[in-house]
């Protein structure tokens, strides 16, 4: 699913636990809630007690109250989105010790998200680890406006701001966290390939 | 090939400035302005010694933007090494000429860091020089640990504490001080780098402290110029132009190669840059591997062996040059 010629294209190599780090916080969303049961099933007890789960898109009270169970006892704080996941990220990591191991798990715009925040703190991108789980979706920057377009799924994608035809690329940016999109007709307009539902 | 540039350089002062540590500095022979480097760039010296041929590197130690002169520190490690540095200590004087290769960087400082921690022991100083240095030009954020067994064998201490203040420690061996790295390295802020130099057993005792603390492999940094081992002398076939070489007892497969006139490529001459790895076509009995860049499954597989460190114990191995 990773897999791609193009060497920015990120890959994940699944979680592991640093039994050596005096904390870990980990954020995830739904989907990526199950990499991390399934991380501290491999580790050992206390592992989870040094944990914080950051889960990083809207639950249910019931869906927070299995997850709450499933998760302990680490402490885990619910976010409704995204964007005030990793801002919850952010003060973690504002005035955090070294001995802290980040972890990622779920969509790739969460992952990216995460790995963007943590550069902030002189955080190496390779000493986060992480683990995709659940939809393709692709956060996708239209190369010519510069505009984002999210929860992108399909190849080619229509930009959200400019509303040019976008092939979606696997030129990936750590920076801007997304992927980069180029204009597809540029030479014949209107010449397009069938979408394809390619990032579901 | 890479690393074989060499630049001709007149030693225009050399100075004692610990018990067994000569500073020596270089300039270009005909004054022209050496290359600029960055913090923790080291050179190789080329050395005639008898019949031997040797190429030790040595890291730049002072301004990296000062290009009129190189400094050098060497300890002489006397008659337990093969004598390169014994070679710098008793043969080259003010006047001497010597070849040395352009810098190269091993060591850089990570620029994105929020803090640099360097840890020293001993002649393992001498990158810090430069990069501390770097760093004091840049504004960043760095501390020193520095471990010597005592202030007369230990270089620059006076100089450095003058210059840096409170950020370089001194710890005297003599005087039962230890570097106190757990603590030091327990409560440093998130996107600290720490960078160590020194003998093995203190880099490995400091990469090992830094991963139990729970420091990222990212977050640290080392640099160990280690000599090729010795052992008993042993024969290299060359698959390509069918040559067969004799490898001294005191000299490393690229040395031998060079002395014949076969350009091998190489960079760091320690077994830290990965740049000499030869393909092995067949060997007698096993690779003692010295070096610090193949991995354990690389080293098992036997075809693939680092040629400015690494040997075998006799017989003969067929590489693919």
């Amino acid at each position: 699913m990773t897999i791609s010629t193009l060497k920015s294209r990120p890959t994940y190599p699944g979680l592991s636990p640093d039994h050596n780090a005096r904390s870990n916080i980990i954020v995830c969303d739904k989907a990526g809630a199950e990499a991390v049961t399934e991380l501290f099933s491999r580790a050992d007890d206390t592992f989870a007690k040094r944990s914080t789960v950051i889960v990083a898109e809207g639950t249910t009270d019931q869906d927070a109250e299995t997850l709450k169970t499933a998760l302990a006892p680490a402490t885990v704080g619910f976010q409704p989105s995204l964007e005030t996941g990793i801002a919850r990220l952010r003060e973690f990591l504002k005035d955090a010790p070294m001995g802290l191991r980040l972890y990622a798990a779920g969509s790739e715009p969460l992952i990216g998200s995460v790995v963007q925040a943590a550069a902030d703190y002189s955080i190496d991108h390779l000493s986060i680890r992480t683990e995709h789980r659940g939809s393709l979706k692709r956060r996708v920057q239209c190369v010519h406006c510069k505009g984002f377009t999210e929860n992108v799924t399909t190849n080619p994608v229509t930009c959200s701001h400019c509303g040019l035809t976008l092939m979606v690329r696997d030129h990936y940016s750590r920076r801007l966290a997304a992927f980069q999109g180029v204009c597809i007709d540029a030479e014949v307009p209107g010449e397009v390939p069938e979408t394809e539902a390619l990032y579901q | 090939m890479s690393g074989s540039l060499l630049r001709r350089v007149r030693v225009a002062e050399v100075e004692q400035v610990a018990n067994r540590i000569k500073r020596f500095r270089l300039v270009d022979i005909d004054n022209a302005p050496l290359s600029e480097f960055s913090g923790g760039s080291h050179i190789s010296v080329v050395m005639h010694s008898g019949d031997r041929l040797m190429r030790n590197p040595y890291s730049l130690m002072g301004s990296p933007t000062d290009t009129s002169s190189y400094q050098i520190s060497v300890l002489n490690c006397g008659n337990d090494s093969r004598g390169g540095s014994k070679f710098m200590h008793d043969a080259v004087s003010v006047g001497s000429e010597l070849e040395i290769s352009e810098p190269l960087n091993l060591f850089p400082p990570c620029k994105l860091a929020r803090k640099h921690i360097l840890v020293a022991g001993g002649i393992g100083i001498t990158p810090f020089m430069s990069m501390m240095n770097e760093l004091d030009a840049l504004h960043c954020d760095f501390e020193l640990h520095y471990g010597v067994r005592s202030l007369e064998e230990g270089a620059y201490c006076k100089y450095l504490q003058s210059r840096y203040g409170s950020r370089v420690n001194v710890y005297l061996q003599d005087q039962g001080q230890m570097i106190p790295l757990e603590s030091v390295l327990g409560s440093q802020r998130l996107g600290t780098h720490m960078y160590v130099c020194g003998p093995k057993p203190m880099i490995d005792w400091a990469l090992q402290t830094a991963e139990l603390l729970g420091w990222p492999a990212e977050n640290v940094h080392s640099e160990q110029f280690s000599a090729p081992p010795p052992g008993k002398p042993f024969v290299v076939k060359l698959a390509k132009s069918g040559r067969e070489i004799e490898v001294r007892g005191h000299q490393s497969i690229l040395e031998a190669l060079e002395e014949h006139g076969v350009d091998a490529p190489f960079l760091c001459r320690g077994g830290a840059c990965g740049q000499c790895e030869t393909g092995v076509v067949s060997c007698d009995g096993f690779i003692e591997h010295n070096d610090h860049f193949l991995t354990e499954a690389e080293r098992v597989s036997g075809k693939k062996i680092m040629i400015c460190m690494s040997r075998i114990p006799s017989g003969s191995i067929t590489l693919d040059l």
